[in-house]
């Protein structure tokens, strides 16, 4: 006798799972299906190519209407079940059909997990889940014109680009830094932001949606950092749930989705479940590779083979838009015992990662070119032994036994017009076309007859590699000082080429510039940070990660792990209310030590991290702000009293000294930054031993600049004599701005004017009025980005993590 | 005491990406890393070498760099790397659900 199997959901696994069992066992079942959706069974996994208009719906049709009659199974569409009764075995539907079953398979899928925030329910919200929400989608692109897709996993990705080939102006907003994190990892993650980007969809990472605005229908996003994103159409594309609640009302045994065993089994024996909505082994999944090995379990089991047993295998994850390319298998976390072979190819747009623990591959992550995936992925699985092939290993199957790439491939896959010698605007093309024309031959020759490198000489290192690539072995590089172990580049080349390629992340620069490691080290990444911080201060998301730990909580560090705190006191000129603040400060906060500094105002020392907010926001109502120093950026500005009270003063030095301060701090700068301001040559604001300094005299303003009193002693150069303070400010902010573009993270001024030359510095700075005003226009202009004192932020609640542990435990098993 | 206490100390995404947190304990303070690749990591928050406090340090790879002296040390077996040596005391880490638990029985051993 036949016996009645009735489907709950016609999805792809149980369409592949009636494919099996058709051919195992034909007679043995009378099947009936019930589908919540109005029709037969498709691909879903195809739905992305319907939304872009790759593909109309019919032609993603897995099982046609003739397929179910073909093999008598009965359909019912648009029927969602709403009870299961196991007493009686038999389901109803919500138009109240009930039929009975010997077996029953649970196969509802997923739902959409949506963001519970105000305005989630509003007309304009949609998910991408079936041809539903793909037609709603393709209804509102008709009449809309802006959509926001909340999701930068692979599902949102792949909607973004099917709305944005409807015409659409997307918007993607991402809660995490980068894309895709799940099965990418920075690097690639920004690979693929470029190309999304590139294709007009704009991409917001660390967004987080706060709420959805509009009345009655949807008008915008808000963001948690207060920006809101105007939107006509939203798509929540944020993740799915097991879709388990009717299998849970039946006191059906659930987890995270229906807990089944190695057979697909529930804990009702004769109720099966697969898909999205079961959970095996403690998993639940997305992917249809291991669906479909559910459906060849649940088929067999159905078909009365008691052996077949599902087996949890990693599925790679590829992102379908057209045109992308990306790869990602197994683990890819960083570990000890576990090595990586990273291999970036920036010309091409390249990324392909390896992760190796004992000579085997655990994990892959491919992008841009993902031919070798497979092999990969076989080598995985079979677990081979590399060391044989280690060395040539990332170039994939074709490659075996071939040689390594040219490490002086980033500086070749330059553009003709990327400018290489920032001083005097020389480009790539021009630099090799003259070589070759002329038959240059030395570094001299290149300067003479093209000017590149012949200024600050920073580019140097990049002009040298433009001859070795141009001449062949003839030339001969001076070796160049690399940054650390995770590049082959020295500060210069990767100053040059982030501005000649324009890079504006530190994942751009690793893989523009080939970094060895995924995650660089803590040499590099804070040295790319002001490098960033520098050159893009309004487009640059400074990355506190990258900072240490006394700019990152803008506090010095001590021994013992407390910090010191030092307020600004501007041209250290203090009253007694500051003072009045600063001794209840203390006292409040039982502060062990205070301390005048060399630059003119007051330390408190050993402050418990977590008392550094409080005790800000109580200096903060007094009109202290951060003193910075702890930062590589302006320190201090010390004066004398000048004209003002002193019977030698010549100029209002004090003033000068506070208008310095005051334009210029909150700088970010390669090393740090003391000034100071003597109102005569007696010089009692010792500033010829400063970073800059001023010696005021009766016919003006004796700039000077590059001394030093730390590990090195040195007297000032001086820069030049100007008429008054308005000149004075004018070639001090041209002169740090020149330091802040050209110098080596760490590289106080007195070496890098050691490097480049006095000469040069005056000629770009005094006698160049144009360059001059130039270089003082970019400093004004960054610091409209970092003139914001980080002392208030914090007491507004900034980086709260960073002041407080994240839990106290043991204490009362301690007291026992 | 043999069995493993695990106990909650708060959500893997409390902590910054490529950033730690402290937690305070009765025998010192422990520091819990999570790496760029969302691993996660507790080690003693106390270098060997002065004393400085890991957990402020930076984070790239599974490793982190002492704030004081520039220590090297890797996160996962707590040994110093590099031309430094030394060592500070794993502790051990799960995470459930996206919630962190460390074992407390190890911290009571430690006591003892």
């Amino acid at each position: 006798m036949t016996e009645r199997l009735i489907i709950i959901g016609n999805g792809m696994a149980p369409g592949r799972m009636l494919e099996h069992l058709l051919e195992a066992a034909p007679d043995r079942y009378q099947v009936t299906i019930f589908n919540a959706e109005p029709r037969v069974n498709y691909d879903r996994i195809m739905l992305s190519p319907v939304l872009s208009g790759e593909k109309d719906y019919e032609e993603i049709i897995i099982h046609g209407d003739g397929w179910y009659i073909k093999h008598d199974i009965t359909l019912y569409k648009g029927h969602k079940i709403v009870a299961i009764d196991r007493q009686a075995k038999t389901v109803t539907s919500d138009h109240g059909v009930t039929e009975p079953y010997d077996k029953l398979v649970i196969a509802t899928g997923s739902v959409p997990f949506i963001i519970p925030v105000p305005g989630s329910d509003m007309a304009g919200v949609l998910t991408y889940r079936d041809l539903d929400d793909v037609n709603a989608m393709l209804l509102a692109a008709q009449s809309r014109a802006k959509a926001v897709v909340i999701g930068g996993g692979l599902l949102g990705l792949e909607a973004a680009a099917g709305l944005s080939l409807r015409g659409m102006d997307v918007t993607v907003l991402h809660v995490m830094p980068t894309l895709m994190e799940r099965q990418l990892d920075a690097a690639a993650g920004y690979l693929l932001q470029r190309a999304v980007e590139a294709r007009g969809i704009k991409v917001l990472t660390k967004a987080n949606t706060k709420a959805i605005a509009g009345n009655g229908k949807v008008e915008g996003i808000e963001l948690a950092d207060g920006t809101t994103v105007p939107a006509d159409l939203v798509v929540m594309a944020v993740g799915i749930r097991p879709n388990a609640g009717l299998a849970k009302e039946a006191g059906i045994e659930t987890n995270r989705g229906i807990v089944v065993d190695h057979g697909m089994r529930t804990s009702d024996p004769d109720i099966l479940a697969l898909g999205e909505c079961a959970e095996v082994g403690g998993q639940v999944y997305g992917l249809v590779a291991p669906l479909y090995e559910m459906a060849r379990v649940a088929a067999a089991r159905l078909a009365g083979d008691d052996t077949a047993a599902f087996v949890h295998s990693d599925t790679p994850t590829k992102l379908k838009v057209t045109g992308i390319d990306l790869y990602s298998l197994g683990d890819f976390a960083d570990g000890d015992d576990r090595e990586e072979i990273v291999l970036r190819d920036a010309a091409a747009g390249v990324y392909k990662r390896l992760v190796l623990k004992d000579n085997r591959i655990i994990g892959t992550v491919l992008y841009g070119e993902t031919s070798d995936g497979a092999w990969f992925n076989d080598l995985k699985k079979k677990q081979t032994d590399i060391s044989e092939m280690r060395d040539t290993l990332i170039f994939g199957q074709a490659y075996q036994g071939g040689s390594p790439l040219d490490p002086m491939a980033a500086v070749a896959a330059l553009a003709d017009d990327a400018e290489i010698c920032g001083c005097n605007g020389v480009c790539k093309g021009k630099i090799t076309s003259t070589i070759t024309a002329k038959g240059l031959t030395s570094l001299d020759d290149v300067r003479a007859h093209t000017k590149a490198s012949a200024s600050c000489g920073s580019c140097t290192g990049l002009v040298e590699q433009l001859m070795s690539l141009t001449l062949g072995d003839a030339y001969n590089p001076t070796a160049v000082q690399p940054m650390c172990g995770c590049t082959d580049f020295g500060h210069d080349d990767v100053r040059r080429l982030i501005k000649a390629k324009r890079l504006k992340t530190i994942p751009a620069v690793m893989q523009e510039l080939q970094w060895k490691t995924s995650c660089g080290c803590a040499k590099c990444r804070p040295a790319l940070n002001y490098y960033l911080v520098c050159d893009w201060p309004d487009e640059y998301a400074d990355d506190y990660q990258s900072r240490f730990i006394n700019e990152r909580v803008h506090a010095n560090i001590q021994k013992d792990g407390t910090y010191s705190v030092v307020p600004r006191m501007w041209g250290g000129v203090t009253n007694s209310n500051e003072l009045r603040a600063i001794a209840d400060v203390v006292d409040k906060f039982e502060i062990p030590l205070v301390k005048v500094t060399g630059g003119q105002r007051i330390d408190m020392l050993g402050i418990r991290k977590e008392d550094l907010p409080a005790v800000w926001a109580d200096l903060g109502k007094a009109g202290f702000v951060s003193g910075h120093a702890y930062a590589k950026g302006l320190r201090t500005v010390k004066t004398c009293v000048g004209s003002d009270w002193c019977r030698f003063g010549t100029q209002d030095s004090t003033g000068l000294g506070i208008r310095i301060e005051k334009f210029m701090w909150g700088s970010w700068t390669p090393a740090k930054v003391k000034m100071a301001v003597s109102g005569c040559p007696r010089n009692c604001a010792e500033a010829t031993c400063k970073d800059v300094g001023v010696i005021c005299v009766d016919s003006g303003y004796e700039i000077h600049f590059a001394g030093a009193a730390g590990l090195d002693i040195k007297g000032t150069e001086v820069l030049g004599l100007v008429k008054t303070e308005d000149e004075a400010l004018e070639a001090i902010v041209a002169l740090t701005q020149m330091y802040r573009e050209q110098a080596r993270y760490l590289e106080r001024i007195y070496k890098w004017a050691k490097r480049v030359g006095v000469a040069e510095i005056k000629r770009q700075i005094l006698d160049d009025a144009e360059k001059r005003k130039a270089y003082y226009d970019r400093f004004v202009f960054s610091q409209k980005f970092a003139q914001v004192d980080p002392w208030s932020e914090r007491v507004s609640g900034k980086d709260k993590h960073e002041f407080r542990p994240l839990a106290s435990v043991g204490f009362a098993e301690a007291a026992e | 005491m043999s069995k493993m206490d695990w106990i909650s100390i708060g959500m893997v995404t409390d902590i910054p990406l490529r950033g730690a947190r402290c937690v305070n304990t009765p025998q010192g303070k422990i520091g819990v890393f999570r790496t760029a690749e969302d691993q996660v990591f507790a080690i003693e928050d106390h270098c060997p070498h002065k004393g400085g406090p890991l957990s402020q340090g930076i984070v790239h790879g599974a490793s982190v760099t002492c704030p004081l002296h520039n220590w090297v040390f890797s996160l996962e077996t707590g040994e110093a790397l590099g031309a430094d040596e030394g060592s500070v005391r794993t502790i051990p880490l799960k995470v459930e659900d996206g919630r962190l638990f460390i074992a407390l029985d190890v911290l009571a051993s430690k006591a003892a």
